[in-house]
């Protein structure tokens, strides 16, 4: 190991700062993003099965939430962050299989993943506004 | 696998592929295992639960626990999603968080929100069903 570099001009971890951002580094950090908002959504859905065992009286502070604005403005983000979730976490499912990972279908999946966090909300607002 | 003093193998070979967390596999499957449920339950969930639940109000949540289908199903939402969520949390948390004494109560921390959790929503949609 008489040429092995120091371990001060190791090649170190790229760093956010100096790296070009590219779509498909994108996808895996806004699938942690999505995850940790998720697991806020989770919980409020625990907090909803609760409040709606607890009775009416309890359940009159979730409705408020709900139907407020930011209650709204949640809602909508979190049917977007399902979505990404949803589209990415499939596409990881099928990366596990060693399918899709040349660098051409793996950008194109990333587009789609982001593509359907837009439309999926977009898509139920219309379903519950236009629906049945 | 035998890590008696008996043991032919070595000391790296021992811990290679154990990683920080001591074992991963498991949870590297379990992950994937469970996205396959969610991918079903959770677009389920978003969309009737959206149809039937409207405005929000505390009669038509209780009306869409009440069916039987659907309270099977938000159960298995719920407790298939909290663990999900749970394995995806510690790998974000061993992954960024450094400090022995903060990682060790993070990792506790997620491993008693979602079970607690859990329980609560799950003992929820019982009491919804059968209670008084």
């Amino acid at each position: 190991m008489a040429g092995a570099p120091s371990p001060e001009n190791r090649p170190i971890a790229p760093h956010l700062s100096v790296w070009r951002w590219h779509v498909t580094m994108a996808t895996s950090i806004i699938h942690r993003a999505t995850g940790v908002g998720l697991y806020g959504a989770a919980i409020g859905l625990a907090i909803w099965l609760m409040a709606a065992a607890a009775g009416p009286e309890s359940y009159v502070i979730v409705d408020t939430i709900l139907s407020a604005w930011y209650g709204q403005v949640a809602l909508y983000l979190i049917v977007a962050a399902l979505a990404y979730h949803l589209a990415n976490g499939i596409r990881h499912l099928v990366f596990d299989t060693g399918a899709g990972l040349t660098p051409a279908d793996a950008d194109t999946s990333a587009w789609f993943a982001i593509f359907f966090a837009v439309a999926a909300p977009i898509g139920m607002w219309a379903l519950l506004t236009f629906g049945a | 696998m035998s890590n008696s003093e008996r043991s032919m193998r070595t000391a790296l070979g021992r811990v290679r592929h154990h990683g920080a967390a001591g074992e991963g596999t498991g949870h590297f499957i379990a992950q994937r295992v469970t996205s396959i449920a969610l991918a079903i339950l959770a677009p389920w969930f978003a969309v009737s639960a959206a149809l039937s639940i409207r405005d929000a109000s505390y009669l038509a949540t209780i009306d869409f626990l009440s069916d039987p289908v659907n309270a099977v199903a938000v159960i298995l939402l719920v407790a298939i999603g909290l663990y999900h969520m749970s394995i995806g949390m510690t790998e974000i948390i061993l992954d960024y968080i450094g400090k022995p004494f903060t990682r060790i109560a993070l990792l506790l921390l997620n491993t008693a929100v979602p079970l607690i959790l859990a329980v609560g929503a799950i003992f929820a949609v019982m009491l919804v069903n059968f209670g008084v």
